[in-house]
């Protein structure tokens, strides 16, 4: 594994079915009565949140108290950053009080690749969403699923597994992490979306695209249904709510056209109604639930893995 | 835990085959069953990856004289070892605690080779994260010396004295292609229990 994990391309098949492996064993330690692990003893993870979230927060920091490692959060709310202090100032901060790891999320895409190789911190910087670029956690934690509801078997294989991403792919940084994690996997990604929410240069990404929703989903083994975007859209990309919910939201009909085994995921936050219906959501296809108790075991993996060894040679 | 997959050097000297292995499994297992008094409120717990398999053959010859399975699992040490820090960070072996769980329960520890001790220190450190036996004894295939910790086995396939140069590589059917304990002279590379 590299020193960072601020984008999913920088995991080579062999880093990501490490991950998705380790994430397997330490998976078993919810079901246990100590869930905590002495790895990361004395080493401080620092997350650092520039734009709201429960979840991947949450997330990250019952993975680093489960491994003992001591967290601080930082959210942009409530610190210094709401008077305007810079980026830089606030990653000099962190590297004063000594953290080890700094999990960011920032609303400008490439803002963790910054903090990583400006020579700001010397901590490894793990990306936890950056504007409408990356979020690699999130797509190893889908891909985790994956594996364990379609693998065959084997941890970390989806060779040859269909899945479909659907919705606002635009301004969405888990398809972007997932097409490129899942292809590394072996996976055939389809990306299905109105033609004004596919970004430009999506015929260089490893995946195929389509308008059709519904000649897509009878192929699947897995489909994603991503949240549109409101906040970040400034501009018509749609007519009417009420019509893309009826080309692009998954609902009972449309989940009826599935395969047996097909399973139904969603990144998070939801909105019901919209790309997906209240329905689909409860229904015994949804791994939405699990996607999140998956998220922990899959965030410790990423902490051990990069922190839980020596540190390779300070500088990288 | 010294056997890795060391770069392939067949020039060991053979200390046991797999005959020997077999016998002293038997007997190890006879112990055992002496000194708890029967199968009754045993766990074996095999420490990855070749004390696993070691523990399934102990669990074998139990059933095979009492009529009793045993439960038996896998306890991976690698986040409580004591040189994490050392080496870049390394994957994780399989941990499979029985249904039964260990507490009030007599646990035997199964590893290949004692050596440094710091594996079974590991190992202890890991029991009393998953809860509280009412005791904790430890089988190996091989006690080669050399303690750096106050641990001392139970159950003892067979002492080895070695010199610290030497390497101890001990395959088993099932990892590896037969049953061996071989001694390696200073050609090997580091030694060491520890991994």
């Amino acid at each position: 594994m590299k020193r960072h994990l601020l984008s999913a391309a920088d995991l080579t098949r062999d880093d990501a079915e490490l991950v998705l492996s380790t994430a397997a064993e330490l998976r078993s330690l919810a079901d246990r009565p100590i869930k905590k692990l002495p790895a990361l003893r004395g080493r401080t993870v620092v997350n650092l949140f520039f734009e709201d979230s429960t979840r991947t927060r949450i997330s990250f920091e019952a993975a680093a108290k489960r491994l003992s490692a001591d967290v601080i959060n930082f959210s942009a709310k409530g610190s210094s950053l709401s008077k305007g202090e810079s980026l830089k100032d606030t990653a000099l901060t962190l590297e004063a009080m000594g953290a080890d790891a700094v999990v960011v999320r920032h609303g400008a895409s490439g803002a963790p690749h910054r903090l990583a190789h400006s020579g700001w911190v010397r901590s490894s910087v793990v990306n936890a969403g950056d504007g409408t670029h990356e979020h690699p956690t999130q797509a190893l934690l889908d891909a985790f699923t994956m594996s364990r509801h379609l693998g065959q078997g084997k941890t970390g294989s989806l060779d040859g597994r269909r899945v479909a991403i659907v919705g606002d792919v635009l301004h969405s940084r888990v398809a972007r992490s997932n097409a490129l994690l899942l292809a590394t996997l072996g996976a055939e990604v389809t990306l299905v979306a109105p033609p004004t929410l596919l970004p430009v240069g999506v015929d260089s990404w490893p995946v195929e695209t389509s308008y059709d929703l519904d000649a897509v989903l009878p192929k699947a083994d897995a489909v994603m249904m991503l949240r549109v975007q409101r906040e970040r859209m400034h501009g018509g990309f749609f007519p009417t709510a009420r019509e893309y919910s009826r080309r692009y939201g998954l609902d009972g009909r449309r989940m009826a056209t599935l395969q047996d085994h097909t399973i139904v995921m969603h990144p998070g936050p939801m909105v019901r109604g919209m790309e997906i219906s209240a329905e689909v959501a409860d229904s015994d296809r949804s791994v939405i639930v699990e996607q999140v108790t998956n998220g922990v075991a899959v965030r410790m993996a990423v902490l051990y893995l990069l922190l839980g060894g020596a540190q390779p040679g300070g500088e990288e | 835990m010294c056997a890795q997959p060391a770069p392939e050097d067949t020039t060991g000297r053979v200390v046991l085959d797999a005959r020997d292995i077999a016998r002293a499994l038997t007997r190890i297992s006879h112990e055992i069953l002496e000194r708890n008094k029967g199968a009754g409120d045993l766990v074996l717990l095999g420490i990855p990856s070749r004390g696993v398999p070691l523990a399934e053959r102990i669990a074998e010859r139990i059933a095979a004289v009492e009529g009793y399975d045993v439960p038996t699992g896998s306890l991976d040490v690698t986040m409580y070892r004591d040189d994490l820090r050392l080496k870049p960070a390394r994957a994780l072996l399989h941990t499979e605690i029985p249904e039964e769980g260990i507490d009030g329960r007599t646990v035997v520890l199964v590893d290949d080779v004692l050596f440094s001790g710091r594996t079974i220190r590991a190992a202890l450190d890991a029991l009393n994260d998953l809860g509280r036996p009412r005791a904790v004894r430890l089988a190996v295939l091989v006690d080669r010396g050399h303690r750096e910790l106050p641990i001392r086995a139970d159950f003892v396939g067979k002492n080895l004295p070695t010199s610290l140069v030497e390497r101890v590589k001990v395959t088993l059917a099932g990892i590896d292609d037969v049953d061996a304990v071989t001694i390696h002279g200073e050609a090997g590379a580091p030694v060491g229990e520890a991994r």
